[in-house]
């Protein structure tokens, strides 16, 4: 702070460099507060005109401007949750096959496969969906999903509809195809991470290559597993454009998987641009800012998760 | 007894190997869909596409045409994205290795960047048009580039970070035995080492941005004529794929293949010479 210490330009140069990097650190910071200021400001009033209400109404009527963000939530949370049903197991069993049975020639060229899936842009996957995949599923799995699983008591309904193609059920799978990399490739490097003493320990004693997995490796790597699944399942949430293609773009409540829905993110991508007026477009951000706070939430776990896990293996090493 | 025995580790024997198959199952299942992806890619994308295709302007409906405009207004954004971002993004990542070993700002910075990591990029779009394209009152090519901006930085950060924490320290040490100053030890020592990691994370980045649509939705908007102004709005190959898959035109139909065909190529074209620079750099 004194004058002396200062004297000679390196000294100064250093303080300079220090602060400007940390002053960019900063900026990296405040971000994430930024947008989320911008939004909430943004927000006010749709939130004024409809209150609470806002996020328990299916109302979606531009020309009475009466907004409600139920169906894109329910959407949201449908095909989220169809991409984790298919995607989870997949990836424990890609996950499983790299790390126990692949043989090691193989290791790479697999690996480069999930990265490929994983970088092929999320419009690729919403053009495939929608010219060659849509109909494929209407012309063969819909009429057969209609007739086996629409009669089961309970959730049979889930599964009646028209087989259209279109629909929450096809962005779900696709949504699925499109997490499975994300997921697949955490599981794999925490089940790397397990010590092969205990591995070896448990094939000593007789266990089998699925025992080992299932007995060993899934509750020693556990908390890194969860973390992937969030990972996974962040990415679901919030993504936009595959889904856009396939979902239909409906604002109706439906009991249908089958039937055309809404996702917080596709309603947003069809409809932001055309949005007139102000509480229009302040409802669409609305929907906007909630998707932001869970996505925020989700993440936020996986990443503590995932640290926690890093944590313990320091702990053990 | 030893019957009994004989039959449980039949059946422990049976689940192994039927879980086993199923796993085996899985790999083929992400494999099949894999395939059939690329292929529907190639297969649409090469039957249409062709000089024309990177020679002339985006059609109106019904006449023949290419994506001129768009692949330019892409270039444009793109590169514009990486020209704000990757600075910034160097900078914060060089405060997290390097400063970041006391205080708060690093851990948190760290933790926030790793969110905005995967947040939703439709919500970068929003948060760009309220802060710019709502103020001035134009959708504009800028708009666009400050969203793709913001998605390439926190890719820069954690590669910046993990690049430089990859230095050994004794590199560090030396250099400051020998009298250096902190600022030119991570300039001319760290900087360096770090060097072919830094660029893949740069690549990695571009790659990632070529792709993005949603965020560009409200605030490039679309542009149907060659644009240079990136005050204006502008078109780019996503926006345009999008529109014209979603259009009714066969015409359009063709192009967006053709689109998203260079687009894909561009984008694991990236992937792999980052990759290979990568290993190269890491082979030094």
């Amino acid at each position: 702070m004194s004058e002396p210490t200062l004297r000679n330009t390196q000294a100064v140069l250093d303080i300079l460099f220090h602060n400007t990097t940390r002053l960019f650190a900063f900026i990296v910071f405040m971000l994430l507060f930024g947008i989320m200021v911008t939004l909430t400001v943004a927000s006010i009033p749709a939130l004024q005109t409809f209150g609470f209400h806002f996020f328990t109404s299916d109302a979606w009527n531009p020309v009475t401007v009466e907004f409600g963000a139920l169906v894109p939530i329910i959407g949201t949370i449908a095909t989220s949750v169809i991409a984790m049903l298919i995607g989870i197991p997949v990836s424990f069993g890609i996950a499983l096959f790299i790390t126990e049975l692949c043989p090691p020639w193989l290791k790479r060229p697999l690996g480069v496969a999930i990265e490929l899936l994983a970088g092929i842009p999320s419009i690729i996957y919403g053009m495939w969906g929608l010219f060659v995949f849509a109909p494929w599923f209407a012309d063969h799995l819909e009429p057969w999903i209609n007739d086996h699983l629409g009669n089961l008591p309970m959730i049979g309904s889930l599964f009646q509809g028209p087989p259209m193609g279109i629909g929450m059920l096809t962005a779900g799978f696709i949504l699925a195809i499109m997490v499975i990399p994300f997921i697949a490739s955490v599981m794999r490097d925490v089940f790397e991470i397990v010590p092969s003493m205990l591995k070896e320990s448990a094939y000593g004693l007789g266990s089998t290559t699925w025992e080992v997995v299932w007995n060993i490796v899934l509750p020693y790597t556990k908390v890194g597993v969860v973390g992937g699944i969030m990972l996974g399942l962040g990415r679901a949430l919030s993504e936009t454009m595959a889904v856009t293609f396939v979902i239909g773009n409906a604002h109706e409540l439906s009991t249908s998987l089958l039937m055309p829905g809404n996702t917080i993110s596709s309603a947003l991508a069809n409809e932001f641009t055309e949005a007139v007026g102000d509480i229009y477009s302040s409802s669409l951000i609305t929907l906007g800012m909630l998707l932001f706070v869970i996505t925020f939430i989700v993440l936020a776990l996986a990443k503590l998760l995932l640290i926690q896990l890093a944590a313990k293996e320091g702990k053990e090493a | 007894m030893i019957a009994l025995d004989q039959k449980r580790y039949l059946r422990r024997r049976i689940l192994n190997a039927f879980n086993l198959s199923i796993s085996m199952l899985t790999v083929s299942f992400a494999l099949f869909f894999l395939a059939w992806i690329l292929w529907t890619l190639f297969s649409n994308g090469l039957s249409h596409i062709g000089l024309s295709t990177i020679t002339q302007m985006t059609p109106p409906p019904g006449s023949k045409g290419g994506l001129l405009n768009a692949i330019a207004g892409s270039l444009y954004m793109v590169s514009m994205a990486v020209l704000i971002g990757t600075p910034v993004g160097i900078l914060a990542g060089t405060y997290l290795a390097e400063f970041g070993r006391s205080g708060w700002l690093a851990p948190t910075t760290r933790f926030i960047n790793d969110i905005l990591l995967s947040a939703p990029s439709i919500v970068i779009g929003l948060f760009v048009y309220e802060l710019v394209v709502h103020r001035m009152g134009h959708f504009s090519g800028w708009a666009g580039a400050l969203a793709l901006a913001l998605i390439v930085l926190p890719v820069v950060v954690r590669t910046t970070e993990n690049m430089l924490q990859l230095v050994p320290n004794s590199l560090r040490e030396a250099a400051a035995a020998l009298g250096a100053p902190q600022w030119k030890i991570v300039v001319m020592v760290s900087y360096r080492a770090a060097r072919a990691g830094m660029l893949t994370g740069i690549l990695l980045a571009v790659a990632r941005v070529s792709g993005e649509t949603a965020p560009l939705l409200f605030t490039a908007l679309n542009n149907q004529f060659w644009s240079n102004d990136l005050n204006g709005p502008m078109s780019s190959l996503a926006v345009i794929i999008f529109q014209f898959a979603m259009s009714p035109y066969e015409d359009w139909h063709h192009l967006a293949w053709s689109g998203a065909l260079l687009i894909t190529l561009f984008v694991l074209g990236l992937n792999i010479l980052a990759r290979s620079i990568f290993r190269k750099g890491s082979n030094e």
